[in-house]
C-alpha cells in the first residue's frame, strides 16, 4: 500500500544558483573566492612584473652569497664569510632563544601574580594590580627600550671593574660579573668531553650536537623513569597493605648519584669570566641585549596572562573551595590540587594566543639591536641585499612556522588537560 | 596571518608600482614641494636647529635642489631616515632624492638601481675611543665592543678590517646615531665606528669632545654623495648640476656676496653660463635661466656652506682635505658648464 511517489524531480536551472536558497550561499563564497584569487593574482603579477622593470627580478641567489657582516650573538660558529642563509638560521634561533626563555618566564610570572592578585592580603593584591594595569597599558617597545636604557645606564662598565681604584667588582665570589654589555655567568665545561656530532656537513644549516648533552639528557631520563617506577610500586604497597614506604631517599639517590657520576667522567667544571683586555672574557655571556628583550617580553606578557590566570580561577565555582577546604585540605593545597588543574581547562586556549604574541613581539628585538631573525634577513640581508620581497616573504614564512608549531604544542596539550577532566 | 601576508603584499606592491614612476621633476613642481631624505640628525650634515629648522651640509643640498627647481628654498619636506630605511624610502617614491651620509658603492649603483649624482663629501671610516681607554691603534682593538649602525657600509668595512687584521670584536649594532652616542658615552661600547666626518660631527656635540680621539686609520673609502633613483634621467641632471653648480661657483670665484654683481654680465664665459646670462644651460635642464642663481643664493658655494656648516671654525672643526678643489690639491671636480 505504498502509494508514495517521488517528489516531482526538479530541473536545475542556473537562476536557481540566485535564488534557490539551498544554493545561495554556495554561489556567494564561490563568487568571493575567485575574487579573492583574481584581487590576489593582479596583485603578485604587478609586483613581480614591476621588480621585473626594475630590474630586480624576484630570485633568491643572493642567500648563499657571503653575507659579510658580523652578529654578535651566535650559537652557532659563524664568520663573515658565511652565507646570508646562515646568518638568518642563526637570526631564527636568537629568536627561537628569546621566544623559550620568554614563554617560561612570562608563564611563571603571569600565574604567580594572577593567584596572587586574588590574595586576601589587601596590599599584596593591589602592588599585583598595579603591575597588571602598568604593563598591559604601556607599548612593549617602551618596556624593552625602557629596560635596554636602564641597563645601559645604571651599571658599570667592564671598565670600572679594572684596575687599583676599581669602582665595581664581581658578585658571588667573583664568579658572576654585572656589566652594562651584560652579565658573565660560569659556563660549563667538560675536560673528557665526548665531543660533537656535525649535522648537516658543510651547509648552510649545519650545526653540532654536543654527545655531553645527549649523555645528560639521556641519563637524567632514565633516572625519571627508575624514580616513576619506585613511586608506582610505593603505591601499589600502600594499596594493598595501607602504608606508605618511605622511598624519598631512593628517589634522590636516583636522581642524583648517576648524574654526579656521570658529570665527574666528563671531567666538569665551571670556566669563570675574567676581566681580559676591553672585555671579560671565559663564562657565558648574556648580552644587556638580550636580558633587555626577555625581562620587557616576558614582564610584558605576564601581565596578561596573569589576567587570564585569574580569570580562570574566578570560573571556577567557589563551591570547590569550600568542598576542598570541608575535606580539610589548606588553601594552598586547594589551589595546587583543586583549582588550577580545573582553571587549567579555561586557561591554556587564550595561553596560546599569547604565546604567538611574546613570539612575534620578540620581532621588536631591533630596538635594542639584539640580532633575531628579524635583525638578520629582515634587517641587514635586506639592506645590503635590497632583496626587499624575497626577505619579507622569507620571514613571514618563518614567523608563521615558529606560530603554528607553537600552536600545535599547545593544542595537543590542550586536548591532554581536556582528556583528564570527567 | 592571511591578512598582513595580503597588505605585506600590497605595500610591496604598492613599493614597486612607485619606484618605476618617472618625471620626478614634474611631480615636484606638481607637488610645490620637494622630499628629501636626510639623516635622523647629524649635527652639521642634517639637524633640526633650536627652531625646529633643518639646517646642515646635506640639508643646504636639499634646500638648493628646492630653489632650482621651485624657487623656493624652504619648499622641502625634510624625512629623516636611518641608515635602514633609507633606501626604501627612495626607492618607494616617498622621498625624491637622498642627501644623507650616503655611500656611493657598486652594488648600490648597479643592484639596488640608484643613481649616485656626484659626491660632496669624499670621506673614510674612521674609529673613536674615549682618550684614556689608551688606544692609539685600530689594531689594537681586539676583543673590543664597537657600536656600528646597522644597515650601512660601515657595518661590512668593519667586518672585513677585523678579519684581515685576524682580531675579533663584539659588534653592537644600532639603529641611529642618536643611540649609538648614548650607548658610547655611557661605556657599552668602547668604539664608535662610523664615517670620520660623522664621528668628528658627532663628537662635537659631547660635553668634553676633548676626551675622546679619532685613531688614525681610515680603514674605507666613503664616497657620500646625494642619490635619486634609477632611470629617471631628466631629475638626476637636476640634482647632479644643482650639486655641480655650487662647486664650480667656488671654483670660478662665484660667492654669495659678489653673485648679484657677476650676475649682471662678467667677461668670463663659464660665469654666464652658470649664472645663467648666457645661453640656454637652464632650459635644457628643463628649468629657468637663473636656476643656478638661486641654487647659490641659498648658502653660497661649495666652499662657503663647507665653512658655514663643518669647515673648521665650527665646532666639528673638519678640513678641507681632500675636498679642497682639484686645483688646490683636492678631489673636488666638476664637469664644465658648457
Ligand atoms: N656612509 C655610510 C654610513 C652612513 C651613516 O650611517 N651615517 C651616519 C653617521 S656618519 C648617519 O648619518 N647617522 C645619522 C642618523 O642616524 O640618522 C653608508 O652610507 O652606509
Amino acid at each position: 500500500m505504498t502509494t508514495i511517489t517521488d517528489p516531482p524531480k526538479e530541473q536545475f536551472r542556473l537562476s536557481m544558483l540566485i535564488y534557490d536558497t539551498r544554493y545561495r550561499s554556495m554561489t556567494i563564497q564561490v563568487v568571493a573566492l575567485i575574487g579573492f584569487m583574481l584581487l590576489a593574482a593582479w596583485l603578485i603579477n604587478n609586483t613581480i612584473q614591476n621588480l621585473t622593470e626594475l630590474g630586480k627580478p624576484v630570485e633568491f641567489g643572493f642567500l648563499v652569497e657571503p653575507s659579510s657582516y658580523d652578529i654578535n650573538q651566535r650559537l652557532l660558529e659563524y664568520t663573515s664569510r658565511d652565507t646570508h642563509l646562515r646568518a638568518s638560521f642563526l637570526g631564527l634561533l636568537n629568536t627561537l632563544v628569546v621566544a623559550v626563555l620568554g614563554c617560561i618566564t612570562a608563564t611563571v610570572v603571569g600565574v604567580l601574580v594572577g593567584v596572587l592578585r586574588l590574595s586576601n592580603n589587601w596590599l599584596i593584591g593591589r602592588i599585583m594590580t598595579v603591575y597588571v594595569e602598568m604593563f598591559r597599558n604601556v607599548p612593549v617597545l617602551l618596556w624593552i627600550v625602557l629596560a635596554m636604557a636602564i641597563l645601559i645606564e645604571s651599571l658599570p662598565a667592564p671598565r670600572a671593574f679594572r684596575g687599583e681604584d676599581a669602582t665595581a667588582t664581581m658578585n658571588l665570589n667573583d664568579t658572576v660579573a654585572v656589566t652594562n654589555r651584560g652579565i658573565y655567568i660560569p659556563e660549563p665545561l667538560f675536560s673528557r668531553s665526548l665531543g660533537d656530532v656535525h649535522i648537516f656537513g658543510q651547509s648552510s644549516l649545519r650545526f653540532d650536537i654536543s654527545l655531553d648533552l645527549i649523555a645528560i639528557l639521556i641519563v637524567l631520563g632514565a633516572s625519571v623513569f627508575a624514580m616513576r617506577r619506585v613511586a608506582a610500586r610505593a603505591n601499589a604497597v600502600q594499596e594493598a597493605t595501607g602504608d606508605r614506604p618511605t622511598i624519598w631517599y631512593i628517589e634522590l639517590g636516583i636522581l642524583f648519584i648517576p648524574m654526579i657520576a656521570l658529570l665527574v667522567a666528563l671531567g666538569f667544571h665551571l670556566g669563570y669570566p675574567e676581566l681580559k683586555g676591553f672585555n671579560f672574557k671565559g663564562g657565558t655571556h648574556l648580552r644587556n641585549s638580550l636580558i633587555a628583550l626577555w625581562l620587557a617580553l616576558s614582564l610584558y606578557t605576564a601581565a596578561f596572562i596573569a589576567e587570564i590566570v585569574r580569570g580562570g580561577i574566578l570560573a571556577i565555582s567557589s563551591g570547590q573551595t569550600e568542598a576542598a577546604a570541608a575535606l580539610g585540605l589548606r588553601p594552598g593545597k586547594i589551589m595546587r590540587l583543586v583549582i588550577l588543574p580545573q582553571a587549567l581547562r579555561v586557561i591554556i586556549p587564550p595561553m596560546i594566543s599569547n604565546y604567538l604574541n611574546l613570539t612575534k613581539n620578540s620581532s621588536l628585538a631591533i630596538a635594542v639591536g639584539y640580532m633575531d631573525i628579524t635583525g638578520t634577513l629582515g634587517g641587514i640581508t635586506m639592506n645590503q641585499t635590497g632583496r626587499e620581497l624575497e626577505c619579507i616573504l622569507m620571514l613571514m614564512l618563518c614567523y608563521l612556522a615558529i606560530s603554528l608549531s607553537i600552536s600545535a604544542v599547545m593544542n595537543w596539550y590542550n586536548e591532554r588537560v581536556k582528556l583528564v577532566e570527567r | 596571518m592571511k591578512k598582513s601576508v595580503f597588505l605585506g603584499a600590497l605595500t610591496i606592491a604598492g613599493l614597486a608600482a612607485g619606484a618605476v614612476a618617472a618625471g620626478t621633476l614634474d611631480d615636484v613642481k606638481a607637488r610645490g614641494k620637494l622630499n628629501c631624505g636626510v639623516s635622523t640628525g647629524l649635527v652639521g650634515f642634517a639637524a633640526p636647529d633650536a627652531n625646529g629648522e633643518w639646517t646642515g651640509f646635506d640639508v643646504t643640498v636639499c634646500r638648493a635642489v628646492a630653489a632650482a627647481v621651485l624657487n623656493d628654498a624652504s619648499a622641502v619636506e625634510f624625512v629623516p631616515t636611518t641608515g635602514k630605511t633609507r633606501f626604501t624610502a627612495l626607492a618607494s617614491g616617498e622621498v625624491d632624492m637622498l642627501a644623507r651620509n650616503t655611500t656611493w658603492t657598486f652594488s648600490r649603483d648597479v643592484d639596488l638601481k640608484f643613481e649616485f649624482v656626484g659626491v660632496n663629501y669624499y670621506d673614510g671610516q674612521g674609529f673613536m675611543v674615549p682618550k684614556d681607554l689608551g688606544v692609539s691603534s685600530a689594531k689594537e682593538l681586539d676583543g673590543a665592543t664597537v657600536c656600528i649602525q646597522t644597515g650601512t657600509t660601515t657595518e661590512l668595512n668593519l667586518a672585513d678590517f677585523f678579519r684581515s687584521n685576524n682580531i675579533s670584536y663584539e659588534p653592537v649594532p644600532i639603529e641611529t646615531n642618536a643611540e649609538a652616542q648614548q650607548q658610547y658615552l655611557a661605556g657599552a661600547c668602547d668604539v664608535y665606528t662610523t664615517d670620520a666626518s660623522g664621528l668628528a660631527a658627532t663628537r662635537a656635540t659631547f660635553e668634553s669632545p676633548g676626551d675622546h680621539v679619532l685613531l688614525p686609520e681610515i680603514i674605507s673609502k666613503e664616497p657620500l654623495g646625494p642619490l635619486v633613483r634609477h632611470g629617471d634621467n631628466e631629475w638626476g641632471d637636476v640634482v647632479r648640476w644643482t650639486l655641480n653648480a655650487m662647486i664650480t661657483a667656488e671654483e670660478l670665484g662665484v660667492t654669495s656676496a659678489n653673485m648679484g654683481e657677476l650676475a649682471a654680465g662678467t667677461n668670463n664665459p663659464e660665469i654666464n653660463r652658470l649664472l645663467g646670462t648666457e645661453g640656454t644651460l637652464g632650459e635644457m635642464l628643463g628649468l629657468d635661466a637663473e636656476w643656478a642663481q638661486r641654487v647659490l643664493a641659498v648658502g653660497g658655494n661649495y666652499g662657503e656652506i663647507f665653512e658655514k656648516n663643518i669647515g673648521e671654525s665650527t665646532p666639528i672643526g673638519l678640513a678641507r682635505g681632500l675636498n679642497a678643489q682639484w686645483t688646490d690639491g683636492g678631489l673636488l671636480y666638476s664637469p664644465p658648464f658648457r
